[in-house]
C-alpha cells in the first residue's frame, strides 16, 4: 500500500539521490585531474600513459628529484614573500578605498567608483605590454619590485568588495565615532577595521592564491632563476625535461600543497568571499 | 553647562522638496531638559543631529553657550550623543567604550580611569567593566551609552530616542532614572522621542514638531492645557483629544443633542469650528450627546469608551473617546449620554490655529 506521504517521501528520496550523483559527477570531473596528477606522480616513466589510479610500485624517489631538479624551497620562498607582500598591499589599499567609496562624502564619488569598477572589465592580455613598458621605464624588468609593486595599491576587485562590506556596518558607529572626537584616520583604524575582519580574510586569502597561481605576469616580467616563482619553474622544468612527466606531476603536486594548506585554514573565508561577491577570485 | 539655540535653523535634504527641519528658532537654556517630541519623519532627530554637527546647516546658524557652531568640527562642539541604538563599539570593553573619547583626546591614562570609575559608580556599572556590549542586557547597554556621554562631562547631551529599544516596564524605570539624573547632573539636554509620555514626564520644556515646523513649545502642563493649535491637541494626551468639525448656527454648534455656545468672538467671525473635547473631561449622565459604544478599553484604574455620535435624526456619525469611572463602565452595544464642562472646551479655527483655550 502506498499512501499520499509514502510518495512524498520517495518522491523526496529520488530527487536527492539524482541530486548528490549531479554533485558527485561534477566533484570528479573537478578533482580528476589532480588526482590523475599525483598518481602520475607516483608513476614511472615509462608507466605514465598506463590507465589505473593506484600505480603498483609508488615512485616517491620522483618527490625527491624535483627538489634536485629545481631551486624549489629558493622559488618556494619568492612566491611566498611576493604574494604576502601583494596580500598586504591590498589588504589595506583596498580596505582604505573602499571606506572611502563607502562613507567619505566626496564630489564625483560614485562616477569615480563606477569608473573604477570598469577596470574590472579589461583583461590582463590588454594592459600586460603597456605594464611591461612602465616596468621598463622603471627600471625594474626582471626585479622583485616588478612582482610586488604593480600589486600593492589595490584592486578593483578588492576595493569593491572592501566597499560592499563597509556598507553593511551601521553610520551610528561611525557617528558616536565622530563625536567622540576621532578623525577619518582614528575612525577607519580604531573604529572600523577591526569589524571588516571577514572581508579582510577574504581578500586576503583570494589574493593570496591569485598571486601563487598567476603565470602571465611573472612570464614577462622574470628571467632570473633566483627570483623566479614556482609557476615559472614548473614550466621551464617541463621546456628542459620535457619527457619526465612523473617528476613533472611531482612539482604540480608540491606546489599545489601550500595552496591547500592555506584553503584548509581559511576555508571559511573562501566559502564566504564566494557568497559575498557572487564570484571566486578575479 | 551651557544654552543652546536654534537661530531660524534650516536643513533640507539634497533632492527633496521640504526642509527636513524649517527655519527653526528655538533657545534651550543652560541646564535645562528639553525634549523635542513629534512623529516620526517631523525633523526632530535632524534637528538633534543638526546640534551635534552631524548634519550641515542650509540656513541660520546653531549656538552652544553663545558661541556659533554652525560651521565648526562636530569634535569642537563639547556634545555628547546618545543613539538609540547606543552604538556601543562592539569590540572594546565597557570601559574602554567609556573612556575611548578621552584617550582620543589624549587625557593622562589615571585621569581617564578615575572618571570612567566615577561614571561606572553613578549609573551601577562596576561589575560591568570588562565586559562587551553583547554581553549585557539591553538596559545595560543603555547604561553604557549613557556613561560615554557622561565620562565626556560635555556642555549639551544629546539623546535620540535612548530608551525605545527597551521593553516597556524597563522603559518607565529608566525614564524617571534619566530624568534624576539629567537634574542631578544638571547638563543642558536635548532629548528627542516620539513617545509623548516621555515628553511630558521628563522634559522641562516640550517642543512639539510636525513636517519640520515648530508647533509648540512649553511646559508639559502648558502643553496638555493650552494646545496652539488642533496638531498639538491631538498628540499630546493619550488617548487623544476629540477634535469635532462643526458648522457654528445661532452662536452655538451642536454634538449631536448636546448645543454648545461659541464665545461671541468666534461665532462673529466663522462660520466652522473645530471644538476639542479631552476624554477625562466627559462626564456620564442623564443629558449630553448621545453616543453608541463600540469598544470598551478597561485599563484597571481607568476605562475608556469609543463610541460613535447619534445625531438627532438617528444617524451614527463621528467617533469619540470618553474616559468613564472605574466602578460599572457601561456595556459594549450600550448607548450613553456624555457632556463636557463647556469651560472646558477647546476652540480651534478650521486651518487649525487655537481660538479659545480651556482653564
Amino acid at each position: 500500500m502506498s499512501g499520499p506521504t509514502e510518495r512524498v517521501i520517495k518522491r523526496s528520496v529520488v530527487r536527492a539521490v539524482a541530486l548528490y550523483a549531479a554533485l558527485i559527477g561534477m566533484a570528479w570531473c573537478a578533482l580528476f585531474p589532480i588526482l590523475w596528477a599525483l598518481s602520475g606522480s607516483l608513476k614511472t616513466e615509462p608507466g605514465i600513459a598506463e590507465p589505473n589510479l593506484f600505480p603498483a610500485h609508488p615512485q616517491w624517489s620522483n618527490y625527491a628529484r624535483v627538489f634536485s631538479l629545481m631551486p624549489f624551497w629558493r622559488m618556494l620562498g619568492n612566491t611566498v614573500l611576493y604574494a604576502c607582500c601583494v596580500t598586504l598591499g591590498q589588504v589595506f589599499f583596498c580596505s582604505l578605498a573602499g571606506y572611502a567609496f563607502a562613507r567619505l562624502r566626496f564630489r564625483g564619488r560614485d562616477t569615480l567608483f563606477v569608473l573604477y569598477l570598469a577596470t574590472l572589465m579589461v583583461p590582463l592580455t590588454v594592459t600586460v605590454i603597456p605594464q611591461f613598458i612602465l616596468m621598463r621605464a622603471f627600471g625594474w624588468t626582471d626585479t622583485p619590485w616588478a612582482m610586488i609593486v604593480p600589486g600593492l595599491f589595490g584592486s578593483a576587485f578588492g576595493t569593491y568588495l572592501m566597499r560592499q562590506f563597509f556598507l553593511t556596518l551601521p553610520t551610528d558607529l561611525e557617528e558616536a565615532a565622530v563625536l567622540d572626537g576621532c578623525s577619518p584616520w582614528q575612525i577607519y583604524w580604531r573604529i572600523l577595521l577591526p569589524h571588516i575582519r571577514p572581508a579582510v580574510m577574504v581578500l586576503a586569502v583570494l589574493t593570496w592564491v591569485n598571486v601563487w597561481n598567476d603565470f602571465l605576469w611573472p612570464l614577462v616580467m622574470i628571467q632570473r632563476r633566483d627570483i623566479a616563482t614556482l609557476t615559472l619553474g614548473l614550466v621551464w622544468m617541463q621546456g628542459q625535461y620535457v619527457s619526465r612527466w612523473p617528476v613533472l606531476m611531482a612539482a604540480s603536486i608540491l606546489i599545489l600543497l601550500p595552496l591547500l594548506g592555506v584553503y584548509g585554514f581559511a576555508q571559511r573565508a573562501f566559502v564566504r568571499g564566494i557568497t559575498l561577491t557572487g564570484f571566486g577570485g578575479r | 553647562m551651557a544654552s543652546v539655540g536654534f537661530e531660524h535653523a534650516t536643513r533640507r535634504y539634497p533632492g527633496t522638496a521640504r526642509a527636513a527641519v524649517h527655519d527653526l528658532d528655538l533657545t534651550v537654556d543652560d541646564g535645562e531638559f528639553l525634549v523635542v517630541v513629534g512623529p516620526s519623519g517631523c525633523g526632530k532627530s535632524t534637528a538633534l543631529r543638526m546640534v551635534a554637527g552631524l548634519e550641515p546647516v542650509d540656513s541660520g546658524r546653531i549656538r552652544i553657550g553663545g558661541r556659533d557652531v554652525t560651521d565648526t568640527d562636530p569634535k569642537e562642539r563639547d556634545t555628547a550623543m546618545v543613539f538609540q541604538n547606543y552604538a556601543l563599539y562592539p569590540h572594546m570593553t565597557v570601559a574602554q567604550n567609556m573612556g575611548f573619547a578621552l584617550k582620543i583626546a589624549k587625557l593622562p591614562r589615571a585621569q581617564i580611569r578615575d572618571r570612567v570609575l566615577a561614571a561606572a559608580r553613578l549609573l551601577d556599572l562596576q561589575p560591568y567593566l570588562d565586559r562587551r556590549p553583547k554581553d549585557l542586557s539591553g538596559g545595560q547597554r543603555q547604561r553604557v551609552a549613557m556613561g560615554r556621554a557622561i565620562v565626556r562631562q560635555p556642555q549639551v547631551f544629546l539623546m535620540d530616542e535612548p530608551l525605545s529599544n527597551l521593553d516597556a516596564k524597563l522603559r518607565a524605570q529608566t525614564r524617571s532614572e534619566l530624568a534624576a539624573l539629567q537634574r542631578r547632573l544638571g547638563t543642558t539636554t536635548v532629548y528627542v522621542t516620539h513617545d509623548q509620555a516621555e515628553a511630558l514626564t521628563m522634559g522641562d520644556r516640550v517642543a512639539v514638531l510636525r513636517d519640520g515646523v515648530l508647533q509648540q513649545c512649553a511646559s508639559p502642563r502648558a502643553l496638555y492645557r493650552e494646545p496652539a493649535n488642533v496638531f498639538v491637541a491631538g498628540f499630546i494626551g493619550s488617548p487623544a483629544m476629540n477634535l469635532l468639525t462643526l458648522p457654528i448656527r445661532d452662536y452655538s454648534v451642536a454634538i449631536g443633542d448636546w448645543v454648545v455656545a461659541v464665545p461671541r468672538d468666534i461665532s462673529d467671525t466663522a462660520a466652522q469650528v473645530v471644538v476639542g473635547i479631552r476624554p477625562e473631561h466627559f462626564e456620564l449622565g442623564s443629558m449630553g450627546v448621545e453616543i453608541e459604544i463600540d469598544v470598551v478599553e478597561e485599563l484597571g484604574a481607568d476605562t475608556y469608551l469609543y463610541g460613535r455620535i447619534i445625531t438627532p435624526d438617528g444617524a451614527i456619525d463621528q467617533h469619540i473617546v470618553a474616559r468613564a469611572g472605574w466602578r460599572d463602565p457601561p456595556a459594549r452595544g450600550s448607548r450613553i449620554l456624555v457632556r463636557a464642562d463647556p469651560d472646558r472646551l477647546h476652540f480651534f479655527a478650521t486651518d487649525g490655529r487655537c481660538l479659545r483655550r480651556s482653564y
